[in-house]
């Protein structure tokens, strides 16, 4: 590999991994907030206010933190990817100012009357500001998507005379089949996160026995939130995202699952290691015909293998790829059960007592975030050797004139640069919850 | 519709300037008017609600600059790579010091994040006058379509100048007085007691240093790059621009003066939107000129993307614009009392 892509991609991904650490969390609870504003406004209990502050402020850190990290990936595209905005710019460029134009402003605007603004728009209009603050951040996700949905599978468009791309349809670039299911797929992903980030807070209290009467809400609303989006993830959003990639990338298909022989009734595998060297998959467990029956819902179907693929189009760091794959898959399986666990016991009645449960939730905050990275390794690692599908090779996209050294420059400033943001982030965040939640005086106090 | 395009990018570039000057304008003055921690967190409560929706006028106006002129777009980025990323890294700076400068009281942690916040900002604004010069004087792009300069060669605007000579600085340095000028009022403007008189003083003064700086850039802009005589003189209606900007600074001394902060504050945008639109018009229709081999200029022509992208970009454009302005006016609206001291 050229060192100067190596190192675009490189830089692209560092920043777009750890910018999405922060958003996951706060589109999932954007929505968390307005469950628990609609809750403080139909009970009229003070828990349920005190829950939408506190987590509003986790929140604004949270906000904060996406903001900071974001204006890098809108700016890469020009500085590390110039050859692939201009030919790709004006289909691309649409849905990112979309999302400026509709969702920032909207986000923006609201989310500082959430903050700032309790006291003076009362809890209708409090309510309102909160639910548009979600509505941006779900907008911005949806726009994002739409460009990613885009270069994963291209519609919409036609090339001219000097291989320039052109849209040409620009509902078929909203409709993007591809788009939607990635963008359900994704979300439900966020309220996973959120929800184990909220359960998990309150298991952590309850196991303290401090704000107590907060952490039952917090566990409550975190477990029936988590339980519904984790199914969800499964089904229908993740078999659905899996059935596009069968159809529309056979060769990424074939490598995530480390599948090398074309086969009727194909095993799905487990666990296994891919064998570069040899193309076979080493030590699997596996389930018979799985993989034909998931892809095809067919059992005897016949899968293609990547052998039988040219070895140019297969993605270029497959291992990789599994692996990413796979820690996805085995997460999310890890999550529904233990939501599903959690939910059985909420309805029992048994789970603020339950300690082992309470552990496992306190935690288990870590995962999630772990399953959407690699979720979102398995996405766009898979899409290579194509930066655009089947349209224009990653290679080709790297802007011509900078070189590996200037790019390497940068990307070791952002690294020492998010190490320290990242560290006063997580310190910051361990001081709210170590505060805890606290009544509406106290929590303005601080502005 | 290219030039239509030019001009809706224009306003947004106009509309960050703006709006954001001021905020960036108030980080550059907020170590020197505030005496007391009380009197800088005083003017961050006048920045911290509305700062975040006035740099989305810089994403949304990237987002647009993107759609329409995805050439310039790829160009520009790529070619000042380096100052970019520094631009990036501030913003990231100046955003995360002012959001979490009030959540820990210190007498350590305060003080930190109020240095970084003054300098990233400062910076911020030399470097956007920077690449406003650097448009001015021209960048040797060539037949492929990119170009990449160093930070700085040898300080000249020559031949192989780098992102930072002699006249880009000066520039800069032109940018952070105006935008000093610009913040001071809109503390003078939303803040109580003392801070607001000491900070209509330290107006006056900048006004001075601004007022010499025009002048000094005018004169020398017109000598770095010909190609804006010709357009005034093509289209003499384009003096409207520059008058613009000398009634702002006219009005801006008359009502520091009176007193008049309002009316002091949006003479200063007028003064800023009239500098920046008369840079436009008089490159126009370049969007970069190229030097030293001027014929590989990008123009609203060479640089725009396709007829169709450009059509229906305005049927989502002009709503969602209008849309965003009434949150603007919304939320200036709900945040327009004067800060008090706590």
């Amino acid at each position: 590999m050229d060192s100067a892509l190596a190192i675009h991609r490189l830089h692209f991904a560092f920043t777009v991994t750890y910018h999405y650490l922060f958003p996951q969390l706060t589109m999932g609870l954007a929505l968390l907030l307005v469950i628990l504003k609609s809750l403080a406004i139909r009970t009229g209990k003070p828990v349920y206010d005190e829950a939408v502050r506190f987590w509003a402020k986790i929140f604004g850190i949270n906000f904060a933190m996406g903001v900071a990290s974001g204006i890098p990936m809108e700016f890469q595209f020009g500085t590390n990817w110039a050859a692939f905005s201009r030919a790709a710019g004006g289909v691309i460029g649409q849905t990112l100012a979309m999302e400026g134009v509709f969702s920032f402003f909207l986000e923006s605007t609201f989310l500082g009357l959430v903050l700032f603004g309790e006291k003076r728009l009362g809890p209708k209009l409090h309510w309102f500001a909160t639910a548009m603050t979600c509505a941006g951040a779900w907008l911005s996700g949806f726009f994002i998507i739409a460009t990613d949905g885009w270069m994963q599978h291209p519609v919409g468009y036609t090339l001219g005379p000097k291989g320039e791309i052109i849209l040409n349809s620009w509902l078929d670039l909203m409709l993007n089949p591809w788009t939607w299911w990635q963008y359900a797929h994704n979300m439900t992903a966020a309220v996973v996160t959120a929800s184990f980030v909220m359960a998990g807070a309150g298991a952590f209290y309850l196991l303290l026995h401090v704000h107590e009467e907060h952490a039952r809400v917090f566990v409550r609303v975190g477990v029936i939130a988590g339980v519904i989006a984790t199914i969800l993830m499964l089904f229908p959003t993740g078999d659905h995202q899996g059935m596009m990639v069968a159809r529309n990338q056979p060769v990424t298909l074939a490598a995530m699952e480390g599948h090398f022989q074309t086969m009727n009734g194909a095993p799905i595998a487990l666990v296994g290691q891919p064998d570069m060297d040899r193309l076979t998959l080493d030590n699997p467990l596996v389930v018979p015909g799985a993989l034909s029956f998931l892809t095809w819902k067919h059992w005897a179907a016949e899968v293609k293998g990547l052998r039988d693929f040219p070895r140019d189009t297969w993605p270029d760091n497959i291992p990789l790829l599994y692996y990413a794959y796979h820690i996805m898959v085995g997460l999310g399986t890890i999550l529904i059960a233990i939501t599903v666990v959690a939910a059985f016991l909420l309805w029992r009645g048994r789970l603020y007592t339950a300690r082992p449960m309470l552990w496992i939730l306190m935690l288990f905050i870590p995962f999630p975030y772990i399953a959407t990275t690699a979720g979102w390794i398995t996405a766009e690692v898979g899409r290579q050797p194509w930066l655009i599908y089947g349209l224009m090779r990653t290679a080709a996209g790297i802007s011509p004139r900078v070189s590996a050294g200037n790019g390497l420059f940068t990307l070791l400033g952002f690294m020492g640069l998010y190490m320290i943001l990242g560290i006063v982030f997580l310190w910051l965040i361990w001081r709210e919850i170590e505060r805890g939640p606290v009544g509406l005086e106290a929590a303005q106090g601080g502005h | 519709m290219e030039s239509l395009w030019f001009c809706l990018v224009a306003i947004m570039v106009a509309g960050y300037v703006v709006l954001d000057g001021f905020d960036l304008g108030a980080g550059i003055v907020h170590l020197f008017v505030a005496r007391d921690d009380r009197e800088r967190k005083q003017i961050i409560g006048t920045v911290g609600p509305v700062w975040d929706g006035n740099e989305v006028w810089l994403l949304a106006g990237g987002g647009t600059l993107y759609f329409a002129f995805p050439v310039l777009y790829a160009a520009s980025f790529s070619g000042f790579y380096l100052a970019l990323m520094i631009v990036l890294w501030m913003l990231i700076l100046r955003a995360v010091s002012v959001e979490i400068r009030n959540h820990v009281d210190s007498p350590l942690w305060r003080p930190l994040w109020d240095v970084v916040f003054g300098a990233s900002s400062s910076l911020l604004c030399l470097l956007f006058g920077v690449a406003l010069g650097n448009v001015v004087r021209g960048v040797p792009l060539d037949a492929s379509g990119y170009f990449f300069i160093p930070l700085w060669t040898n300080f000249m605007p020559g031949a192989d100048a780098g992102i930072i000579d002699w006249y880009t600085v000066l520039i800069g340095l032109a940018a952070v007085a105006a935008l000093a000028l610009h913040g001071s009022l809109w503390v003078a403007l939303r803040t109580a007691g003392d801070l607001s008189t000491r900070s209509r003083r330290a107006a006056g003064r900048l006004w001075a240093a601004v007022l010499l700086m025009t002048i000094v850039i005018t004169l020398v802009s017109f000598r770095i790059q010909p190609h804006l005589y010709g357009q005034f003189a093509k289209w003499p209606w384009g003096y409207v621009f520059p008058a613009l900007a000398v009634l702002g600074l006219g009005g801006m001394l008359v009502f520091i003066r009176a007193g008049n902060d309002l009316k002091a504050f949006l003479s200063s945008c007028a003064y800023l939107v009239g500098m920046l639109t008369s840079v436009v018009f008089g490159v126009y229709p370049l969007v970069l000129p190229a030097s030293p081999h001027p014929e590989f200029s990008l123009d609203i022509h060479n640089a725009a993307a396709p007829l169709y992208g450009l059509q229906i970009g305005l049927m989502w454009w002009i709503p969602g614009m209008i849309l965003a302005g009434c949150y603007s006016v919304f939320i200036y609206r709900h945040f327009s009392k004067r800060v008090e001291p706590e």
